[in-house]
């Protein structure tokens, strides 16, 4: 029993948990640094605020936890996968743009449809759109050999200017500079969230992304498709010379990641918090956070569900901490440094490893004297 | 002709940076490591350039103070692009995540730093350094009024600075052995180069490059920096792709990769393209899906430094 225990703690899940948790620690703290050099006298509070994050305001609190987490999570679920399967999609922003302005067209413009079915019908259009333009990157990248990292940056690009000229040209409100307002029906349905976190815009939504993850985790982990798809991430020569077709998994992969990020825009904009698509050449901030909370979640999706929420967690920290005159991008460099520490997990894994070993020599030699004393 | 003109001397404004950051991507890639951190490292030297100008300018003003500038932004470059190398040779991490952690702090940083010490975001400055005409060659026919006019001393340093990158790395010790390190660093280490020495200058030589092109393409295109430099790092990568990591490629790339963006933000100033009935975002569109097109038609038979990406590993040798 106590080395089943052992097993555990020794495991390398562990030991990737342990290196995250202290790259967490290590940007915090990075973070407070920042806040000392630019405020010494509110540092502290600031840095407070960070930390109780949603628990601030109470249910209210933690029901905006829920409604940030949510469209991260989708993000981080979309490039996380991609990751297991050996891609590095960037392009979330793009995808998850298309998503949204898809949602949001069909939102706006199908009334025709019952409301029953209205909400559903934005959501699988997400679905597609987001689809589409991650298919693109995972085409290039299968036929023409074209690194997925710069396609999925131009798919971007290009992404934004078509959504916004697709915008003017059909769902615009020429007053507001951003699109129309979508119907009753297509908004995502409360489902009691309201009455449980009252004051919080929070609905199916998380409910949806949970479901994601779940889903996510068991193509992946119990399923011969998802063995295949990350056979392709760990060695795509000997996952062709074992016969899977390679092509055909990269543009899967791709167009699943691309779902999920495009479900993700759905359900930010569909989310009736008084949220619009924007006129501005700006990309999508989701996409980028969704990278960082993929890697902080090591990719694996219930990981990702996590740390998305606790992304979500020190965002509204974030916001916070604005009533004691810091800048809300605080988070953000936080976040940039719990990800280069992530990056550096080789140093941490190092560090817990001599740890171990240090204990496991202690305890040798403690058997070893107990031996001699015999 | 005069729109002629007109259009190569929008092109140098956005070539000259693309140049310049993708020679220098070129020296990271061939030393063995992928610096896609880039576009953070642009925004960094942009920021703190920028930020030096709108300081100064009451006390200095033309050349001087954007040689000084130039300066700045390029040591800023090279000191942030110090992180990356070292996650990348001594940490042996994974190099995209580092670079893709460099890219998300940079625009935070320069929004938290410019919102903390002055409450807006986007840093005016005033555009001093224009030159209308250079005295003498200015007035030479056809070459005067497509390179002497309307320019930037930006244009003639990235030139000079394409022209010295070109030569060491084809000609020098130096570049020959950084080149070594990209291709088989086993078989460098083995004749006696430090991998990891090598590896540092040419990550260096890239951070220090693109500090300087943030802050060249932020000058001749705006009079503010609002942390960004609209991907510009990511298109010198394109660029540098495109180019095969070839020095003489690159510069064919970048100018016609600034051709490309010259058509889609001067395209209402050339006649003939503004009577077309094609939306303004289409325009914009264009860089971006020349590069997906013609990435497609170039990364079939990729000249890619063997080695690029991979930490190296005396172990292995």
């Amino acid at each position: 029993m106590s080395n089943k225990i052992k097993k555990l703690f020794s495991g390398d899940g562990i030991v990737n948990f342990s290196s995250s948790i202290l790259a967490i620690i290590c940007g915090l703290l990075f973070g407070f640094i920042i806040l000392l050099a630019s405020n010494p006298s509110q540092a502290y509070n600031g840095f407070m605020m960070i930390l109780q994050g949603g628990f601030t305001d109470g249910m209210k609190g933690v029901g905006d936890v829920l409604y940030y987490s949510t469209p991260i999570i989708m993000t981080g679920l979309s490039v996380g996968f991609a990751f297991k399967t050996g891609l590095f999609n960037i392009g979330a922003s793009g995808q998850f743009t298309a998503g949204a302005f898809a949602a949001v067209f069909v939102g706006v413009k199908f009334t025709f449809l019952p409301p029953q079915i209205h909400w559903l019908v934005a959501l699988l259009a997400a679905v597609a759109a987001g689809a589409l333009w991650g298919c693109v990157p995972g085409l290039l990248k299968a036929f023409f050999n074209v690194n997925e990292v710069i396609s999925a940056i131009m798919m971007n690009y290009i992404g934004m200017y078509l959504v916004n000229l697709l915008i003017r040209n059909t769902i615009y409100d020429q007053l507001k500079n951003q699109s129309m307002a979508v119907a009753p029906g297509a908004m995502l349905p409360k489902a009691g969230m309201d009455k449980l976190f009252p004051g919080a815009s929070l609905n199916i939504g998380i409910v949806i992304a949970v479901l994601c993850v779940i889903l996510i985790h068991v193509v992946l982990n119990k399923t011969t498709f998802g063995y295949e798809l990350k056979a392709c991430g760990l060695n795509p020569d000997a996952s062709k010379y074992a016969g899977i077709n390679e092509k055909r998994n990269i543009v899967l992969s791709m167009v699943i990641s691309g779902a999920l990020a495009g479900l993700g825009g759905a359900l930010l904009y569909l989310a009736g918090s008084g949220k619009y698509l924007q006129v501005l050449d700006v990309i999508a901030p989701e996409g980028f956070s969704g990278i960082s909370v993929a890697l902080l979640g090591l990719s694996n999706p219930i990981g990702i569900l996590f740390s998305g929420l606790f992304i979500g967690h020190i965002t509204v920290g974030g916001y916070n901490m604005q009533l004691f005159d810091f800048v809300s991008e605080a988070i953000d460099i936080i976040i940039a440094a719990i990800v280069y520490c992530g990056a550096l997990s080789l140093l941490f894994k190092n560090v817990i490893h001599r740890m171990q070993m240090r204990r496991a020599k202690k305890a040798e030699r403690r058997t070893r004297a107990a031996a001699k004393e015999e | 002709m005069n729109v002629v003109y007109f259009v190569i001397q929008q092109t140098m404004y956005f070539a000259i940076p693309l140049l310049i950051v993708a020679i220098g991507a070129m020296y990271s890639e061939r030393s063995g490591v992928i610096n896609i951190a880039l576009e953070g490292i642009m925004v960094m030297g942009a920021f703190v350039g920028i930020f030096f100008i709108n300081i100064f300018q009451s006390q200095m003003s033309g050349q001087t103070l954007l040689l000084l500038a130039i300066l700045i932004a390029g040591l800023v470059g090279g000191v942030f692009s110090l992180l990356h190398a070292f996650a990348a040779i001594n940490m042996k991490a994974d190099q995209t995540i580092s670079g893709t952690a460099l890219n998300m702090f940079a625009p935070a940083f320069a929004i938290y730093t410019a919102r903390m010490i002055q409450q807006t975001q986007q840093i005016p400055f005033q555009d001093t350094f224009f030159i209308d005409k250079v005295p003498v060659l200015g007035s030479i026919p056809i070459i005067g009024p497509m390179l002497f006019q309307n320019c930037y001393i930006t244009t003639f340093i990235g030139i000079g600075i394409f022209l010295v990158a070109a030569y060491v790395i084809k000609n020098t010790r130096f570049g020959l052995r950084l080149r070594a390190c990209g291709e088989h660093p086993g078989a460098a280490d083995s004749v006696g180069v430090n991998v990891a020495k090598i590896r540092y200058a040419g990550v260096i030589i890239s951070g220090v490059l693109a500090g300087i092109g943030g802050l060249v393409f932020v000058v001749p295109t705006s009079t503010n920096f609002n942390a960004t430099v609209a991907g510009y790092g990511f298109l010198a990568i394109a660029v540098l792709i495109f180019g095969q990591w070839r020095s003489n490629k690159i510069l064919m790339a970048a100018f016609f990769f600034g051709v490309m963006k010259t058509l889609a933000s001067a395209y209402s100033a050339i006649p003939v393209l503004k009577s077309l009935p094609i939306p303004n975002e289409i325009y914009k569109t264009i860089p971006y899906i020349a590069t997906l097109i013609i990435l497609a038609i170039s990364s079939k038979n990729s000249q890619a430094p063997r080695a690029e990406g991979i930490p190296y590993d005396k172990g292995s040798r």
